[in-house]
């Protein structure tokens, strides 16, 4: 199995500033970190490659030169291979240019690495927390996706995911190539030996500039290939409640689904 | 910072510094008011790797050299040094062995512990302290194995160990031509564990009298030759007393940190106690010691790492002065707490008992005292 795992480098803090004229995030000043939902997306790969040895894990950030001690983190604890994506063209990109350049990367790395089975992401970056960034590359890539992801496992030769949806989990079966958004799972992501801390801390990163991504379309990328203008920062309010229809039978199921949205005049 | 750390040194920091404050620290007070072994943290400190810091890359271990070791045994001991002394206590016995071992017996020895398991080297018998040469263990040759018996004392990781080192004499009579020290695997039958102390401190490090009876060892397993047994025992006694002493530099500055920030924010007669400069005093006393020890300890460790093979005189300095000052900064850190730093409800006063062995482990101080004036006499 090739497993791609994308992660991003983030503040660590839980108190982040924002600049109130541009409604983005101070970054100066606080120690940076792996996201840590990148780092459960890291160790469900690690545990796929703990029941198949033959997996290789690549991770993939995109960032500035700086970047590279989060995917040195990667590497201690369990990636293969890392490659950085930084170029000065795509400074300022929005959740779309930055999904896209991620795209244009993972298909250098099919070249350079050989085909991949699974994308790993974390569901959201503590920083940004938009969730858009995986959902968007599946789009872009037109991979099957499953967002929320607890756990992920091999079941002769199927991808198995256990996911959060909402009050309930959800185990679905996808095929492969496919990309998962992963949220915590009731496990802490393992820590990396010293052995293998101290030997990432003695590799060089490759990094994919613009040049090295052919066919880019640099329109699509930085600050001009991104339409995302912020507003305000809010935290949408969870819907509660909702109706549950389990009738003796799909179909009786769907019909009373039918009968409730035309009482309802929505259809 | 007492000095400019490198990557690797920066990476051990705070890879160990973020397992213990999230594996340890959390669970310290229980641990240490039921004085048990957590050999499921410990086997998650295998994990990392703790164990086998510095032992070389070749057999499986991290290859650390002696300044980053330094900085590893401060950042365990800063937040248990119990732990830290259970995680040294097998490299240590590891390292006897790659020191005085065959090759044959350096793999089988790392085969045993690197994958994760708790080595014990045992010296110390009841009438055997600061004497070494005072040892009463018998090692009687018969046929192709020697047959071991007496008692050992204070054996760290004695009751949790899956290898051992066991310094015995062939003849009293020798004086040291006579030791020998033996390779010993955990479930050899005779190797019996004693009781284990209820000591005052240390409390997550297990600590056992040994009975050896009738205990039959291969030939094979003997490190060297006959009386090549202290001088292995001594091999590692200097790198030894450094390592204790980077690990009550961790102490004192646990015990530092705690003493500012509460006396930041501890309020009387209107403002912080930190403001009464009687305070301030005792702070900066503690903070001059505390950098002063670190200093002598990496002045240590940086001579080793130079290739520097005597560092007796070094090694009791930093060991005595570190020691010291773990003992009186821990002390004052209490009394600046004041009826809180005597609760258990606080972290200090756990610092205080924890503190005190480190003068009497490794050579009590008036030992390494003794060391000191020794090489001064040569010296000067």
């Amino acid at each position: 199995m090739n497993i791609i795992v994308c992660v991003k480098q983030v503040p660590d803090t839980t108190e982040i500033k924002i600049d109130p004229d541009t409604n983005t995030l101070i970054r100066s000043g606080v120690h940076s970190i792996v996201n840590p939902f990148d780092g459960y997306a890291l160790e469900a790969a690690a545990r796929i490659k703990d029941t198949h040895p033959d997996t290789k894990i690549v991770a993939l950030s995109m960032g500035p030169g700086q970047a590279q001690t989060a995917l040195k983190e990667c590497l201690a604890i369990a990636a293969d291979k890392a490659y950085l994506i930084s170029d000065r063209a795509f400074g300022g990109s929005d959740t779309l240019a930055t999904s896209y350049i991620l795209s244009a990367g993972v298909k250098k790395l099919e070249e350079l690495e050989g085909k991949f089975d699974m994308i790993f992401c974390g569901k959201q970056a503590i920083d940004g927390d938009t969730a858009q960034v995986g959902p968007e590359l599946a789009e872009h890539l037109g991979l099957p996706q499953v967002t929320y992801a607890l756990e992920a496992w091999l079941e002769e030769n199927c991808l198995k995911v256990l996911k959060e949806d909402g009050d309930q989990k959800l185990l679905l079966q996808v095929c492969t190539p496919c990309l998962i958004t992963f949220t915590k799972p009731a496990f802490d992501p393992r820590y990396p030996s010293i052995k293998r801390r101290l030997a990432a801390n003695r590799v060089q990163i490759p990094v994919l500039g613009a040049a090295e991504l052919p066919g880019i379309d640099l329109a699509r990328a930085g600050l001009k290939g991104s339409p995302t203008k912020v507003k305000r920062t809010f935290c949408p309010e969870r819907k509660k409640g909702g109706v549950i229809i389990r009738e003796e039978s799909g179909l009786a199921s769907a019909a009373k689904l039918f009968h409730m949205l035309e009482d309802a005049r929505l259809i | 910072m007492a000095t400019i750390y490198t990557e690797d040194q920066i990476s051990v920091q705070e890879l160990i510094g973020d397992f213990m404050k999230k594996k340890v620290k959390p669970y310290l007070r229980e641990l240490d008011d039921r004085g048990e072994f957590p050999q499921d943290i410990y086997k998650e400190a295998f994990k990392l790797g703790l164990h086998c810091l510095q032992i070389p890359e070749e057999f499986g271990g991290a290859g650390l050299d002696y300044v980053t070791m330094a900085v590893a045994l401060e950042e365990m001991g800063k937040c248990d040094p119990g732990f830290a002394i259970t995680m040294l206590s097998t490299s240590m016995t590891l390292k006897c062995i790659l020191l005085g071992g065959n090759k044959e017996q350096k793999q089988r020895a790392a085969d045993i512990l690197i994958p994760g398991a708790h080595g014990c080297f045992s010296m110390t018998e009841p009438l055997a302290g600061s004497d070494a040469l005072g040892l009463r263990t018998t090692a009687c040759e018969d046929g192709d194995d020697y047959i071991l018996n007496g008692t050992k004392c204070f054996a760290t990781n004695g009751g949790y160990s899956d290898l051992y080192v066991i310094i015995a004499t062939v003849d009293k009579s020798l004086g040291s031509k006579g030791t020998v020290a033996f390779m010993v695997e955990g479930d050899t039958p005779g190797l019996n564990v004693g009781k284990h102390e209820n000591k005052m401190g240390l409390r997550l490090s297990n600590t056992c009298d040994l009975y050896l009876e009738n205990v039959r060892v291969p030939k094979t397993n003997m490190l060297g030759s006959v009386g090549d047994g202290i001088r292995i025992a001594l091999a590692g006694l200097d790198t030894g007393r450094i390592y204790n002493a980077a690990i009550a530099v961790g102490i004192a500055q646990n015990a530092i940190e705690e003493s500012v920030a509460y006396a930041k924010t501890r309020e009387q007669f209107g403002k912080p106690i930190f403001e009464n400069q009687a305070l301030k005093m005792m702070l900066a006393d503690m903070q001059i010691g505390t950098e002063a020890g670190r200093q002598l300890v990496f002045n240590a460790m940086r001579l080793l790492d130079g290739g520097v093979k005597k560092v007796s005189m070094e090694a009791s300095c930093a060991k005595t002065f570190c020691s010291d000052n773990a003992v009186k900064v821990t002390t004052d850190a209490v009394q600046i707490l004041g009826g809180y730093g005597y609760s258990k409800e606080y972290p200090v006063e756990k610092m205080m008992r924890d503190s005190k062995i480190f003068q009497i482990f490794e050579g009590t101080n008036q030992i390494q005292r003794l060391v000191i004036a020794k090489e001064m006499a040569k010296l000067y």
